[in-house]
């Protein structure tokens, strides 16, 4: 059987050490009634045969190029550098268990402690924790926070919030209490604004001015965020919101179907002991070498317990791993010039399918960055078009907004060539 | 100095007339360990007998403070922010915690250092 | 040994990456864009060339223990080999190349492997649906929780208590508060399995469930599940099973027949999939037939042999977390089934409470055992015994990392004083069981011989302890405006 270690023979001298006959003798406790006959899966395969039957159903997809992927909607195909896999690959990270003894964990504790300091400076505030699981549910935490500091039970969300993030902002306000609306003006109760910066649709908000009202309320500024376009757009610290969180699926991370991805989340110094999840510091030895820990536990679950103001016990280290990775790697001006080429293409794109017959910009008065939607005659018959030329084209986003008929929101990024640009456009024409 | 009083939940108080003084006891702090932050609240505010006002964090514990009486509070502990290991150095003299105003009575269940001890040692 | 910061590295002049340009006649955001709309201040992110990089990512790693260098006897977490196999299948292009917004008929392999290792993970269980979208144990803990409120609600009755045994993980009580629920602790009886008594007096017509781990948290079968499961069920109430220890019996028995209506799963230590230093784990949950409505959305269907995400659940909680869970997980844990099968799932959990027993005998005598065995996948041992030489359950640790073990689970379960907290999994030999064993009884004798030398380990590691009630100190006096150094992050000094 493929990953155990014992020999018949190694089971029989233990057995015989704990002086019992059978493995009965070691399960008595368990109810005769409740003891099963057999699973009911099948037998087990060799490698071969498993890796045969996976690759099988990995066969089953499509896989569109990505050069030739428009499609966002908050995962996107991006250029991740190999330096990335060759560090997450390695047994000495990923078989690694949480940080709890610092002296055994110096390696995840440092990258950790790098990747704090780099959303911290990513986004202009003052700490970032060690990371959420996605963006969604790091978004749903920074509102619990707000709620939590302003004792406010209200949450206004403003604009075009990635869908799929309010609903978990749902889920996670409903159990507690909290009120979440949309669409409405914040008042002296809202705990928090939030608002996401470009938005779903791909398109720049007022952060400033949304930052401004929140705060003139008394209510906290949530602002989710696009780490790529923080390299050229202005990050919450310089705006002054409060919280920050996203999604840093971009930041070295494969699509994967959706996940596992990072979420991220920094805020302002007074809202520290707020933050939940883990949190590393630096310290020192008795021989006053450096080193970091896990710090301010006294905040989390396992000690607060039903008092804790999140239930996390997790990061995702590992993917924060890979985003750290690629931070260092790219750089401040790699990630300027990745936005760059990324918005630059963006709206060469833009200009070419708005003069196609019956395309529109469905915002034209907007500022957009490297996603933009685009009002188009019949758009399942334009996706499936594109489908057969081995396009994965715009994202349909009238599924969650009924305002948005015939919307297709576009993403480019640099994987996205010129040439990729004209197939695309041939394609429709 | 007035007599010591102690709670259950491991506070300490001394009572000068109406002015009371409030802290936790050394077995409170020694089974804390080191203590690294203290969330008090702000003098003004008025407490019940029982109610929680704060809390005390060590590294691996966080406990819950109750006010042993009813009262308003005068004065509560500024060089705890900086020194917050004054509460394991000296619980019962810098590493006070709070002052209130008596409102009413005392209440009847405080006790006395010798009923004290025998709770700590259960 | 010790390694700078990136940030400390960090060159002016380093050589950053070659990247693509534009290739398109098109402005940049800086001729587009409102001046108030751009970045001010470039981020502060280190500069340094590719080699430099990977030298730097190296030599961390190498100041890491690890599965794959390392035994890891720690309580509760499961930390099993982690097989090569499940990363391959992975790093397959056809998973890791999937938008999640692609059209279902264009990933019918994927929906394919989330609906059998759906199958597969409610016949290890025994429930009927399992949701495959929480990202960890705690985060599916909450999900199961607030499927529990919804069925209450729904049939109009407001349950606002949920009781957690004390020897309980603290995940167990957070996740209950935050989905609304008041927590009641019940105790355990002196045999560390809950006490029916105290359970019985705690039960009403307000408590919506009851959390429960089998085997519990001292690594005991709790005996009386049957029962447990009769009165809970007889309020009205739920019971949920924490599958923090699932590890100790698939195949011998199911939480879904002992009377659990919901089962959390984590597939990070029951199946094999990695770590990671601390996450992307997988919390799936399985649920009974009464809770099925529940589910989060979506949940993949079958319809006309062809696999859907059905979004239309009328009486869902909703969603947990963006797209359908960590699916890369979820490969890995699929991969990890298929090979091994039911019959090695079956001799997973045998073996794992064969070695754990085994360790258990041998390690008795040299620490106290409060509870009488035989023990599942687990014990508790207590290093009160040590006490009189001012050794605790730390300096244990921290001599078995001075030995190359990682150091088990201390301090847990909180009803155990001095706990240590062992659970060797099936993947670790009899050999290094042995070897185990033996720094137990060297550390023991140190303890006797010369106990001040313990206090200073671990020698020849990165680091020795560090002072953490100096880095917390240090940064409540940053938060309070007392200090310019942050600790929890780099920062230039000025």
């Amino acid at each position: 059987m493929p990953y155990l270690v014992h020999s018949p023979e190694d089971r029989a001298a233990m057995l015989a050490a704990l002086g019992v006959s059978s493995m009965d003798d070691l399960l008595i406790d368990i109810p005769r009634s409740l003891r099963l006959s057999a699973l009911e899966l099948p037998a087990g395969l060799s490698e071969l045969e498993t890796m045969a039957q996976v690759k099988s159903l990995a066969a089953r997809n499509r896989v569109f190029a990505d050069r030739l992927t428009f499609r966002g909607g908050g995962v996107y195909r991006r250029f991740i550098p190999a330096a990335v896999a060759a560090v997450t690959s390695k047994p000495e990270f990923y078989s690694a268990y949480t940080p709890y003894q610092p002296e055994a964990s110096q390696g995840t504790l440092q990258a950790i402690y790098e990747f704090q300091t780099l959303i911290a400076e990513l986004t202009g505030l003052d700490v970032a924790n060690a990371s959420m699981y996605d963006g969604a549910t790091a978004v749903a935490e920074a509102a619990m926070m707000a709620h939590i500091h302003t004792g406010r039970n209200e949450i206004v969300v403003v604009g075009y919030l990635h869908p799929e993030y309010l609903e978990v902002l749902r889920a996670f306000s409903e159990g507690r209490g909290i009120k979440v609306r949309r669409g409405t003006e914040p008042n002296s109760k809202t705990a928090a604004v939030v608002f996401q910066q470009p938005d779903f649709l791909g398109l720049l908000v007022d952060a400033a001015g949304l930052t401004e009202n929140a705060h003139s309320l008394g209510a906290l500024a949530i602002a989710c965020v696009d780490p790529i376009s923080l390299a050229i757009v202005a990050p919450p610290g310089e705006y002054g919101a409060d919280i920050a969180a996203g999604e840093g699926q971009q930041l070295g991370l494969s699509p994967s179907y959706g996940g596992p991805h990072v979420g991220f989340i920094a805020c302002r110094k007074d809202l520290v002991r707020r933050l939940p999840g883990r949190l590393i510091g630096s310290a020192h030895d008795s021989a006053g070498r450096r080193g970091f820990v896990l710090t301010l536990t006294a905040r989390e679950q396992h000690i607060r317990r039903e008092r804790a103001s999140s239930n996390i016990c997790t990061n995702h280290s590992l993917c924060a791993l890979a985003a750290s990775v690629y931070m260092t790697y790219m750089g401040a001006d790699g990630m300027r010039q990745v936005a760059e080429v990324s918005f630059k293409r963006a709206h060469a794109l833009a200009e070419r399918l708005a003069a196609l017959p019956g395309w529109e910009m469905a915002f034209p008065e907007r500022q957009f960055l490297n996603e933009f939607p685009i009002r188009v005659p019949k758009a399942s018959a334009v996706l499936r078009k594109l489908a057969r030329k081995s396009i994965l084209g715009g994202l349909d986003v009238h599924r969650w907004f009924r305002e948005l008929k015939g919307v297709l929101t576009f993403a480019c990024t640099e994987v996205n060539d010129a040439r990729a640009l004209d197939e695309l456009v041939e394609a429709l024409a | 100095m007035a007599d010591r009083r102690y709670t259950k939940s491991h506070e300490w108080l001394t009572v000068e007339g109406k002015n009371v003084t409030v802290g936790i006891t050394d077995f409170a702090q020694a089974q804390l360990g080191d203590v690294v932050f203290l969330e008090l609240p702000a003098p003004g505010r008025k407490l019940s007998a029982g109610e929680t006002f704060g809390v005390v964090e060590s590294v691996k514990a966080a406990s819950d403070l109750y006010s042993p009486i009813g009262g308003r509070i005068t004065a509560v502990n500024e060089k705890l922010k900086e020194h917050p290991e004054l509460i394991n150095s000296d619980p019962y003299g810098d590493g006070w915690i709070l002052k209130l105003e008596l409102t009413g009575e005392l209440p009847g269940d405080l006790l006395d250092e010798a009923a004290y001890k025998k709770v700590a040692e259960a | 040994m010790t390694e700078l910061l990136s940030f400390e590295k960090s060159r002016q002049n380093a050589h950053g990456p070659r990247l693509p340009e534009a290739d398109v006649e098109s402005p940049g955001p800086d001729d587009v864009l409102p001046r108030e709309l751009l970045r001010a201040q470039p981020p502060g992110l280190p500069r340094l060339s590719e080699p430099e990089i990977m030298r730097h990512y190296s030599r961390l790693a190498s100041m890491n223990y690890s599965i794959s260098e390392q035994f890891y006897p720690l309580g509760s977490c499961t930390m099993k080999y982690n097989p090569v196999a499940n990363e391959a299948a992975a790093a397959l292009p056809g998973f890791t190349d999937l938008h999640p917004y692609q059209d279902e008929e264009t990933v019918q392999g994927a929906l394919s492997l989330m609906w059998r290792l759906e199958q597969a993970l409610c016949a290890v269980v025994g429930v009927d649906r399992v949701t495959l979208q929480p990202a960890a144990g705690a985060h599916g803990e909450w999900t199961a929780l607030r499927m529990i409120q919804a069925f209450h609600r729904s049939r109009g009755e407001a349950r606002t208590e949920v009781l957690v045994p004390d020897s309980a993980h603290g995940t167990n009580p957070a996740s209950a508060a935050l989905s609304g629920f008041r927590v009641v602790e019940v105790r355990s009886g002196p045999d560390g399995r809950i006490s029916l008594a105290d359970l019985e007096s705690k039960l009403s017509p307000r408590v919506a469930a009851l959390m429960l781990t089998n085997p519990n948290t001292l690594g005991l079968f709790e005996r009386e599940i049957l029962d447990v499961a009769e009165i809970v069920h007889a309020t009205g109430a739920m019971l949920y099973y924490d599958g923090a220890n699932l590890n100790a019996f698939m195949g011998i028995c199911r939480p879904g027949d002992m009377g659990f209506d919901a089962v959390h799963m984590n597939l990070h230590k029951t199946f094999t999939t990695p770590h990671g230093g601390g996450g992307p784990g997988a919390g799936p949950v399985g649920v009974k037939a009464d809770l099925v409505p529940f589910l989060p959305t979506p949940t993949v269907e079958r319809m006309n042999g062809q696999l859907k995400l059905d979004f239309k659940r009328p009486k869902s909680i909703g969603r947990v977390r963006s797209f359908y869970g960590n699916f890369g997980m979820l490969v890995r844990a699929y991969t990890y089934i298929v090979a091994m099968g039911g019959d090695g799932l079956t001799q997973a959990s045998l073996d794992a409470v064969l070695g754990a027993n085994y360790l258990r005998h041998e390690v008795e005598g040299l620490l106290e055992m409060p509870h009488e065995g035989p023990c599942m996948h687990e014990f508790v041992a207590s290093a009160r015994n040590l006490a009189p030489r001012g050794i605790k359950a730390l300096d244990v640790a921290k001599g078995l990392l001075e030995r190359d073990f990682y150091a088990p689970t201390i301090y847990f379960p909180l009803v155990v004083p001095e706990a240590i907290m062992v659970e060797p999994t099936e993947t670790e030999s009899k050999a290094t069981l042995d070897a185990f064993a033996a720094a137990i009884k060297e550390i023991v004798t140190q303890a006797d011989e010369s106990p001040e030398t313990l206090h200073e380990a671990p020698h020849g590691l990165p680091v020795g302890r560090l002072d953490e009630v100096a880095t917390a100190r240090h940064i409540n006096a940053y938060l309070q405006g007392q200090s310019e150094d942050p600790i929890l992050r780099w920062k230039k000094a000025p």
